[in-house]
């Protein structure tokens, strides 16, 4: 019999006000697996982790980690059952140093030698950050707020790790660095991941198996080798033009705090 | 020796007034509300001070009664979050400036009824002695008062830089949802942000009572205290501290060396010149903005 699914969501519907942005969808994530969830803009993809990691309430549907339901708990809860979610856009602190912000993703441990060898495994992957340790994270340049992203989050030695478009805003070397970093974390330190991408190339380069997206909705599951062959595929989220426009895609929004 | 004595009267104030003024700091940093009642929280933690230490009420020691004081302002201020402004949540901004307003109005009603409108003092172990140091003769109540600000504020500074709790309290105000993202329980960091400015303004107003009288209106004072704050930049806390002693030290020598009648608007003058020149603040934190 095998294990309970890390991740099992099933029928999840999300709303902003009367937009139905989730309509009905269901995965599930294994303990080891590298998962991608692929969609084009506005796909739901984003308003999805946030269902899962509790910054959003569901209406319809569960969310399951390892059988425990934990529909519509608090952020923290989600956090300190094993999932850490790492936004969309990095949103790090941006007063606060390199090391500060990485010892808040350690926020709900305790152990402190635990967390300083994750500190240093953090490094070891990312050895910019080390180097930056001191400096203001507002201050880091768009792929290192990635990578700061990415390291806070392990440092919550998460079950599972949400990430949300880790290429947005990168350029395509650095998106190869990252995502080579993210594969091997999920071999090397046996971190289970659900990526959510626009970057379908990428994304099921790295993957185990992938799901796509569509105006709340998943229209096809696979493993990735498949979903890479498959035609509809190809044509709409491996074709060639789709690279060019990513990069200045748009700005988020972000609220500052004086 | 004149101007001595002006100085550290000046300075006394000022740290009351830079003391109310942290306590909206770090409610505006935290919650990007401006509790307006804060001047009001001064002046009940400083009555029930009063109430539980001296012998024509309760009469408990003096030093039980300030810690009493500053846990039930602690408290008060925990519970006012919960149960009142939490639920502002999504408002506007106005809305929560009224409702605070509106508090501060009820806690003059009270403190009136409770213990009447004439001013009352804070019998403390500092009233009318004096330290010397050299040939200076100072008020040992105004000593207290510039120390215990002193040490105050470096406690908050160490608190909010080194300790688990103070930088998640930092985290939740500069990116609420990523402090969501990392398990830090934002509305309970909230929560226990307006119980330590509750605190804060408990000794504020121990140490405003216990170098004169107060009076129920003595909470109106919070409009300098703001001014303190804005012209620190209403952001570090070193800076609103600077704030409060820059207006604490003005009113004395304005009221000795500008005519009566004048004298009184010389720290709105001050705030109305720092907006006009530097509307960050004096002390304003700098930020790099991403491109
Ligand atoms: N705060 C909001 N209020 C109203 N509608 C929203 C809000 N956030 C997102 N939506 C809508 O919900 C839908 C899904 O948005 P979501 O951010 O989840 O897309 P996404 O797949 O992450 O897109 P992207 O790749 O651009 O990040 C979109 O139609 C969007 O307009
Ligand atoms: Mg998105």
């Amino acid at each position: 019999m095998a294990q309970k699914p890390v991740l099992d969501v099933k029928n999840l519907e999300s709303y902003y006000g009367p937009i139905m942005a989730i309509r009905g969808v269901s995965l599930e994530v294994r303990k080891g697996q590298l998962v991608t969830v692929l969609g084009a803009n506005g796909a739901g993809k984003t308003t999805l982790l946030k269902s899962i990691s509790g910054v959003m309430v569901p209406q319809k549907g569960t969310i399951k980690v390892y059988g425990e339901d934990l529909t519509g708990a608090e952020p923290d809860v989600i956090v300190r059952k094993g999932l850490v979610h790492v936004p969309e856009g990095r949103e790090i602190f941006p007063l606060m140093t390199v090391e500060e912000n990485i010892a808040m993703g350690a926020y709900v441990r305790t152990n402190k030698t635990e967390i300083a060898q994750d500190r240093e495994m953090v490094f070891s992957y990312f050895p910019i950050l080390a180097e930056r340790r001191n400096q203001q994270a507002g201050t880091l340049s768009g792929g290192q707020q990635q990578m700061l992203a990415i390291g806070r989050g392990l440092m919550a030695k998460p079950e599972l790790m949400l990430l949300d478009e880790p290429s947005l805003g990168l350029s395509p070397l650095l998106v190869e660095e990252i995502f080579t970093i993210i594969s091997r974390l999920n071999k090397e330190q046996g971190v289970t991941m659900m990526l959510v991408e626009q970057n379908a190339r990428v994304a099921l380069s790295v993957a185990d198996y992938g799901y796509v997206m569509e105006i709340g909705r998943i229209v096809m599951a696979d493993t990735s080798a498949n979903l890479a062959a498959s035609e509809d595929i190809q044509e709409f989220y491996l074709g060639v033009k789709e690279e060019t426009q990513r990069d200045q895609r748009r700005w988020k929004k972000r609220k500052t705090w004086r | 020796m004149d101007v001595l004595q002006l100085v550290i009267s000046g300075l006394a104030n000022g740290c009351v007034y830079g003391l109310i003024a942290l306590g909206f700091v770090m409610i505006y940093k935290a919650t990007e509300a401006v509790n307006f009642a804060q001047g009001d929280f001064m002046m009940f933690g400083a009555f029930i001070t009063i109430w539980l230490t001296n012998t024509d009420f309760v009469g408990l020691p003096f030093w039980l009664s300030v810690i009493l004081a500053i846990l039930i302002m602690g408290v008060f201020g925990y519970l006012m979050e919960r149960i009142i402004i939490r639920r502002m949540f999504g408002q506007s901004q106005i809305a929560v400036v009224i409702l605070t307003i509106a508090i501060g109005f009820i806690l003059r009603f009270l403190a009136g009824a409770i213990w009447g409108h004439d001013p009352l003092s804070l019998e403390s172990p500092f009233a009318g002695k004096e330290v010397r140091f050299g040939g200076l003769v100072l008020g040992a109540d105004e000593v207290a008062i510039i120390l215990v600000t002193l040490l105050l504020t470096g406690s908050l500074f160490v608190f909010f830089a080194k300790t688990k709790l103070g930088l998640a309290m930092q985290a939740a105000s500069q990116n609420q949802l990523a402090a969501y993202y990392m398990g830090i329980p934002v509305k309970r960091v909230h929560g226990l942000i307006w119980g330590l400015s509750g605190m804060v303004s408990a000794i504020a107003g121990i140490l405003f009572a216990a170098k004169g009288a107060i009076d129920p209106s003595a909470g109106l004072l919070g409009i300098k205290a703001f001014a303190a704050a804005v012209i620190g930049g209403f952001g570090s806390l070193p800076g609103v501290l600077i704030g409060g002693l820059i207006i604490g030290l003005t009113e004395p020598f304005a009221s000795r060396y500008i005519a009566a009648g004048y004298s009184q608007i010389a720290p709105y003058t001050i705030l109305l010149l720092v907006l006009v020149f530097r509307p960050a603040g004096l002390f304003a934190q700098m930020q790099k903005k991403k491109v």
